[in-house]
């Protein structure tokens, strides 16, 4: 029987290191390749070794797809395909793979310069890395070989993100990576068309949440920002340099805009000017106010954005200033942190969710004395808050995905065990698909159903068509006809032809059957009688009495005779031939009831 | 001019090929005029291979044939047709057919066997479908002809097993434009053979080609559009249509439903999958709802439209609309409304700010499955937060909608619809706040929604303030804090936008107006009295000290203990304001002051009456003197214009009228006053000076006739009447008057020529207005008008002085409404010091904001005029997208306009003004000739055809040479 077979490396009933392997139709394809943010030693990578204990990836993997550039779905791409060793294609989109190099140097240089740590892949990796991939374009089909081809699908989330859909013949897989349903201020949201593949793997972070509405948190945001910088107050953003930073950046761009504020934005610079750049040339890939617009101005070519500079934060007056890193671990951000946090009119804004142990985390949760090195002890009076700006699909969005998709089988990935649970339940309920949640390392078998193609010829196919009256619906139909196996491929030729190919002579194979019915009046008034009811009932038949006192439905003879036995009785001889034996049994257990109560 | 003569070249040498048959085509139809068949055929048969024939066709077809001709013609093609052996070219036979069935005055019954008959033996299907076309044309032409409907339906029925689409689709469309229910009920007695034709159509919803179940679904809308009832058993079928893979096919599959859900609202469907029962409606509903989320933003368009006109639905559906929670999740969580007011009263930040506080809660059991299946939970909240912009104004047009008929739904949907106010598309934004404003009777704001509204007021958009405003008129606040909120932000934003002046003052008005009760504990705080110390006076002049006075006394008018609260001044700032501001400050009853009439609301409505009173007793009074004096009634006419031009400054509702009628005054005024002159009792040569001094009361006769007819809206064909009777005096008096000061005969000639020509044009245009106009100098002169025609140029001028001299003075009737066009430019201001530097050479693009009022079609008419220091004008055809409409007889002009010029040693003003262009001939048509002798190239300021309605504003601007 056929079947997939999929195996999570890495994203099962966990988020990180996202790295899944999918067999469908004898093709092996390696869905993301990342690394996991909570750990330094090799669990950080997938276990490569699981695919194959020696011998070369490339012989095993056909193809590898990069869902987007978060560092949890490509960060083990250099060490995967230089490391340990592949040169097939890897496929991911345009954006993806011009901001992809870039977040890998960063994520290099943090963990070689700063952390120290030896045994890691090195820039010219990454460049060696980035030559073997290959771009692809959205609802582009690339065919990577003769059998396996590869779709790419909208899937807003971050600039380039895509869910890809995977073919071999019939059978066929879609993986989602990170996808977000709703809309926001820079991308559009994750669409696909009713592909029904035969499995759907999606991820699921937010399995168990349903969010409201992003309008009200956006409102609040600014009104928050609006507020403070009116009071005179600074706000500091804390941000990464990618994504969300983005989004807040057209927000607030915008309502600078619209409320004609003139408090200056500032963002510091770096990587974050560097993907600036990315946005603005990949317009397409956002959502439809910004394509929309850009002819006039491109909106991420900020007017009211300047980039940052260590001494604009002892300036007078309000001012917005967006810093890296988000946590505030590090770096500029927890340096402009420190010089504010005195003053109670300031605030500062946490757009996402910090690791325990970071000052991000410490004043989240509600310290306001922190000890920073050297003894020292900051007293927090500005505000802190925290707003959450999620990309990701919330448990309705998935479900609406799985909808517009319609699969036969969903799994998930990407997620929490305990929350996928509950979502696995609510898709068996309502869509009444199997749902599969594999751990890391184990793996799922499904088996499909793939359709085999079978070639018929014009002439039988019209012939057989033009039987039914009725209009001819999208659905499974009964033909007549012979199948041929012969030379790996299946024909359906009309049986005439078939024996003729075959060379054998055709057998007429004929049905009869005695039907004994009470009538005590002659035959040929018996027959006149069965003539009269057959008529009556098969209205659509042509019905025929012949002269030799026989009926003939279609080409069904029905004869009566006395029976030797009992004169009261008459035999009906209904025989048919094998092509009529629809016709025929139906006309039997006809008879068999009885003829109606003659007017007498 | 090259280019032009190219141009021809070019167009000469491309017909050259085609003209060769055209000709011999046009010639022999000349030669057998009788049947323009006859020609057809000798073309048809001269025709020696399909191409030729096909081009004879695409010819023949583009002359319209007559009535009369037709039914040869068809013969003709008919024969034709057999013979032919080319698809394309029967195709276009077909087509042709079909074309001249429709042809006026035809009944095509005669051709329609013939046209059946070629169905016969057609094998190609495209011809077919072009066929079958064709007898729906035929069709349609006759559509009381049962018997022809019947024989078309069964056609149509016959040619629906075919295999193309193209023919099955054609088919069913015939069905649904001609097939009945009623009359063939009737038939069945006679024992015909029934056709139920939904049945038939029915059966297609399952066809296996998108295109042919998208065409079924449209022709069974055109029979509910033809007011046949659709049977409810289709519902079931345009269920399952709903989830096709076609986006077509679910867009019209939801418009069935929705036609549906309006013919059988009451009607009980089950439940699928439990043994409840819901009404139709209400399971349509939420059927529609479901499409709100579909794949294809079309079919949400769609739906979404289509849910605000589902007003029988029960509230119960209507209210899940708003409700995301329930979906889905099968767990009961608060509403959004709920947590809104929650999160308010505990000021807490934002629902993201605690992980899962909007976690799962318990579990429902049951009831709620069913909720899920029918998918309206949640549906106006996806709507309003989808990708597309089209989507969200629909969803904001049918919460409209729906609002608007269910107040419990319209205080629901009010949390969503002040989330919108934060769009990011303005004109999403716009809609949401003018469907607040509909629904506003309806709501009380608490007062974290008009926090969010009013946070909106710093938009820098005037046409979002503005709409704001206007929503702040309408809205029932619910404490003081809000009111005072809504001064302070409304006070703010006139801080920022001094020129929302007269906006944010109306607003206030209405909002003192509506909370009295609400203002009265402000009132201390608001004027800054004290109990024991007197304050300084606050300033009368700042706008904001205004506005809160405007606020207050809309309040005390019906509250009558606030003015007890006053201080001095604040009586004394009442005074002037009512004076200066009477309509947004009220009449008072002021304790210890006489008011100017103590039952003051009562006398409030006619004292619009005296105005109205005067006026017509002032017209009244011109109108009566015929025989006056001449010095008296220039006297006499000189005080009315300024009587009705102060009248018409003082109260604007008269503005119109009162222009109108001086205007009108005016021209009689200089028609008497150049009549009066001496030239006329002198040899012409002497008085060159004062003869220079009539013509130009000629010419400005002429102008302000143009603005009496173009420049008002509201205007009547008798008043038509009169101003060309004005301006045909004006032109007699320029004749006149350059017999007087020309010598020679030569162009005399030639001018009595044309002003002859236009006393005839007069006549023509207004014939059934002439019997209203007794005695006056075009009746006169009709009078005289064969004696005219045969006289010499000099004799026809003494007639005319004379005719002139004698004829009475015609009463102006006046119109019901009547408005002046004007325009006010906002943008350029012209108040700037800083010049608009740039390129000579260079383009550089001025922002140009205008609001334009009773201006009728605004998009051909109006255009912006630039003048240069040097006397070069420019005219700029504003786009048609840049006019908007935000209310009945306003509109708004934005738009850019683009300067260049050469350089300049230093800045200089521009004059920026706004035209109304018009065409004399669009009242009155007239010989194109006159037109084009009217439109002359700019001379002065004035452009013949426009009339400038707008101030001009200055823009200070440099063009610096360009820098090598």
């Amino acid at each position: 029987m056929p079947e997939i077979k999929v195996t999570p490396l890495g994203a099962g009933q966990d988020v990180g290191r996202s790295c899944i392997l999918v067999s469908i139709g004898g093709k092996n394809v390696m869905l993301d390749c990342g690394m996991h943010m909570g750990y330094n030693d090799d669990r950080r990578f997938p276990d490569f070794s699981y695919i194959t204990q020696n011998g070369r990836l490339t012989d095993f993997l056909d193809c590898v797809i990069i869902s987007h550039f978060h560092l949890d779905h490509c960060g083990a791409l250099p060490y995967f395909s230089e490391m340990v060793g592949y040169d097939g294609p890897i496929y991911m989109t345009h954006p993806t793979k011009a901001i992809c190099p870039i977040l890998l140097e960063d994520y290099r240089k943090i963990t070689v310069d700063k952390k120290g740590e030896t045994n890691f892949f090195t820039s010219q990796m990454i460049k060696d890395c980035m030559k073997k991939v290959v771009a692809v374009h959205l609802h582009q089909t690339v065919q990577v070989d003769d059998e396996l081809e590869i779709k790419a699908y909208y899937a807003g989330h971050v600039l380039g993100a895509a869910m890809f859909q995977i073919k071999v013949g019939s059978e066929s897989a879609v993986y989602t990576g990170d996808y977000n349903m709703t809309p926001d201020r820079h991308l559009g949201a994750a669409w696909i068309d009713k592909c029904r593949p035969d499995l759907l793997i999606t991820e699921s972070t937010y399995a168990t949440t349903i969010r409201d509405s992003k309008r009200c948190r956006e409102r609040d945001f600014l009104k928050k920002v609006h507020e403070t910088v009116e009071r005179g107050g600074k706000v500091l953003i804390p941000v990464f340099a990618l994504g969300r930073a983005q989004e807040l950046c057209i927000l607030l761009e915008t309502f600078w805009e619209r409320m004609n504020l003139k408090a200056p934005i500032y963002f510091s610079t770096g990587l974050t000017e560097k993907a600036n750049h990315y946005y603005k040339l990949f317009i397409t890939w956002t959502n439809q106010k910004i394509r929309k617009t850009f002819v006039q101005r491109n909106m991420f070519e900020f007017k009211h954005i300047k980039a940052f500079d260590r001494a604009f934060a002892d300036n007078p007056g309000p001012m917005v200033v967006f810093a890296t890193p988000g946590m505030l671990h590090a770096g500029q951000s927890l340096q402009i942190f420190r010089k504010w946090a005195g003053n109670e009119k300031n605030m500062v804004i946490m757009p996402g969710y910090c690791v325990q142990g970071t000052v991000g985390h410490k004043i989240l949760s509600g310290q306001r004395k922190l000890e920073m090195e050297g003894r020292q002890i900051l007293e927090v009076k500005m505000q802190v808050e925290y707003m959450s700006f999620s990309a990701h699909a919330d448990a309705k969005g998935i479900m609406q995905l799985v909808r517009q998709a319609e699969p036969d089988n969903v799994l998930l990935v990407h997620g929490e065990a305990k929350k996928m649970e509950f979502l696995k339940q609510k898709i068996e309920q309502e869509f009444h698909v199997n749902c599969y949640m594999p751990a890391n390392g184990e793996t799922v078998t499904l088996l499909t159903h793939p359709n085999i193609p079978v070639g018929i010829s014009l002439g039988l196919l019209k012939r057989e068509m033009a039987l039914g009256l009725l209009p001819d619906a999208k659905r499974p139909k009964l033909m007549h006809g012979t199948l041929i196996m012969k030379d790996n491929n299946f024909r359906l030729v009309s049986s005439e032809q078939a024996l003729k190919e075959l060379g054998l002579a055709e057998h007429q194979l004929r049905f009869t059957c005695r039907v004994h019915i009470h009538d005590t009046r002659k035959e040929q008034e018996t027959v006149l009688r069965v003539y009269s009811h057959l008529k009556s009932v098969l209205k659509a038949h042509s019905v025929q009495h012949l002269p030799d006192g026989s009926v003939m439905v279609e080409s069904i003879l029905i004869q009566a005779t006395a029976h030797s036995e009992d004169p009261g009785t008459k035999v009906l001889l209904v025989s048919w031939t094998y092509q009529d034996e629809e016709l025929g049994s139906y006309l039997t257990s006809l008879l068999k009831k009885g003829l109606p109560q003659a007017p007498s | 001019m090259a280019a032009h003569l190219k141009k021809r070249v070019y167009e000469e040498f491309t017909k050259v090929v085609q003209q060769q048959h055209e000709e011999i085509a046009t010639k022999k139809l000349r030669l057998t005029k009788p049947s323009k068949s006859a020609a057809l055929h000798i073309d048809l048969c001269k025709a020696t291979s399909p191409a030729d024939a096909l081009q004879y066709l695409l010819q023949f077809a583009r002359k319209p044939v007559e009535a009369e001709s037709v039914e040869g013609v068809v013969r003709i093609l008919l024969e034709h047709y057999y013979k032919e052996n080319d698809a394309s070219v029967r195709l276009k036979i077909a087509s042709l057919l079909g074309l001249l069935s429709k042809t006026a005055g035809f009944s095509p019954d005669c051709i329609m066997d013939d046209a059946i008959n070629t169905l016969q033996n057609e094998k190609s299907h495209q011809v077919l479908a072009q066929l079958l076309d064709t007898l729906l044309a035929i069709g349609t032409k006759l559509p009381e002809n049962p018997a022809v409907q019947a024989r078309l339906i069964d056609v149509a029925c016959k040619h629906l097993t075919d295999t193309s689409h193209g023919v099955r689709n054609k088919c069913l469309q015939l069905l649904g434009n001609l097939g009945s229910l009623e009359k063939n009920v009737a038939k069945d007695a006679e024992g015909q053979t029934t056709k139920d034709v939904q049945k038939i159509i029915g059966d297609y919803f399952v066809d296996q080609d998108p295109r042919v179940r998208t065409a079924a679904i449209k022709a069974m809308l055109q029979l509910h559009e033809r007011g046949l009832k659709l049977h409810q058993t289709i519902y079931n079928q345009a269920c399952k249509l709903l989830s096709d893979d076609y986006e077509q096919v679910r867009s019209a599959a939801v418009q069935l439903i929705w036609v549906l859900s309006q013919l059988y609202p009451e009607s009980i469907v089950p439940i699928p999958s439990s043994n409840e029962e819901i009404r139709l409606v209400d399971d349509a509903f939420g059927k529609i709802c479901h499409m709100v989320s579909d794949g294809s933003w079309v079919v949400r368009v769609q739906a979404a439209k289509l849910l605000g006109s589902m007003g029988q639905v029960s509230s119960h559906f209507l209210e899940q609309t708003l409700d995301k929670k329930l979906m889905s999740d099968l767990r009961r969580k608060r509403t959004a409304h709920e947590r809104a007011k929650e999160l308010y009263s505990s000021g807490e930040f934002s629902s993201g700010r605690k992980w899962g506080d909007d976690a799962p809660k318990e579990e429902i059991d049951t009831g709620a499955v069913n909720l899920i299946e029918s998918g309206a939970c949640g549906a106006f909240v996806h709507g309003l937060e989808d990708e597309m912009y089209e989507v969200r104004i629909a969803a904001v047009e049918a919460l409209c909608m729906l609002a608007q008929s269910s107040p419990s739904f319209a205080e629901k949907c009010l949390d969503f619809l002040v989330d919108m106010f934060n769009d990011e598309i303005e004109e999403v934004r716009l809609q949401s706040i003018h469907t607040m404003r509909k629904i506003s009777n309806n709501i009380t704001l608490r007062e974290d929604q008009l926090d969010t509204v009013l946070a909106v007021l710093e938009d820098s958009s005037r046409d979002i303030r503005e709409a704001l405003h206007e929503l702040l008129c309408y809205t029932n606040v619910s404490t003081k804090e809000g009111i005072h909120l809504a001064l302070v932000e409304l006070l703010k934003n006139l801080a920022k936008y001094p020129t929302d002046r007269e906006s944010i003052w109306k607003c206030l008005k209405f909002l003192g107006g509506r909370h009295p009760t609400l203002v009265l504990p402000l009132v201390p705080d608001l004027l800054s009295t004290h109990p024991f110390f007197d304050t300084a006076e606050p300033d009368m002049d700042d706008p904001a000290y205004i506005a809160v006075l405007v606020l207050i006394f809309n309040a005390a008018e019906t509250c009558p203990t606030m003015p007890a609260l006053f201080s001095d001044h604040t009586f004394r700032h009442y005074a002037y304001l009512r004076d200066s501001l009477s309509h947004l400050v009220p009449a008072l009853r002021l304790p210890g002051r006489k008011l100017l009439s103590s039952p003051v609301s009562p006398s409030i409505t006619p004292h619009e009456d005296p105005s109205q009173q005067f006026l017509q007793q002032s017209l009244e009074r011109v109108y009566n003197l015929q025989h006056l004096d001449p010095q008296g009634t220039q006297e006499l006419l000189q005080f009315t214009i300024r009587d009705l031009q102060r009248l018409g400054e003082l109260q604007s509702d008269l503005a119109g009228v009162a222009d109108f009628s001086a205007t009108y005054l005016q021209c009689q005024l200089l028609l008497i006053k150049a009549l009066q002159e001496k030239l006329w009792n002198m040899a012409a040569p002497l008085y060159l000076k004062q003869s220079d001094m009539a013509s130009a009361a000629a010419r400005q006769i002429m102008e302000e006739t143009y603005k009496m007819e173009f420049m008002y809206s509201g205007v009547e064909s008798r008043q038509v009447v009169i101003i060309h009777h004005m301006r045909l005096q004006a032109k007699a008096l320029q004749l006149i008057v350059t017999a007087r000061t020309t010598r020679g005969m030569e162009p005399l000639f030639g001018m009595c020529e044309k002003f002859l020509q236009e006393v005839d044009l007069f006549q023509r245009c207004f014939i059934t207005e002439l019997p209203h106009l007794q005695d006056s100098f075009v009746d006169k002169l009709l009078d005289l008008m064969p004696r005219l025609m045969t006289s010499k140029p000099s004799e026809v001028v003494k007639i005319l002085q004379a005719t002139l001299r004698q004829s009475t003075f015609l009463h102006l009737p006046l119109p019901e409404q009547i408005h002046r066009a004007s325009a006010t430019i906002i943008e350029p201001a012209g108040e700037s010091d800083n010049p608009l530097r740039f390129t000579s050479g260079l383009v550089v693009a001025l922002d140009v904001d205008a609001t334009l009022e009773h201006v009728q079609d605004p998009q051909s008419i109006v255009k912006v005029q630039v003048l240069y220091p040097d006397g070069q004008a420019q005219i700029i055809h504003p786009k048609p997208s840049d006019f908007r409409n935000p209310g009945p007889g306003r509109h708004r002009l934005i738009t850019q306009v683009y300067l260049s010029h050469g350089a300049w040693t230093e800045p200089c003003q521009i004059e920026v003004r706004l035209l109304l262009a018009y065409d004399s001939s669009t009242r009155i048509s007239r010989p194109a000739c006159l037109d084009s002798a009217e439109a002359l190239p700019l001379v002065e300021n004035s452009i013949e055809g426009t009339i400038p309605f707008s101030k001009p504003v200055k823009v200070y601007i440099m063009p610096k040479p360009a820098r090598r």
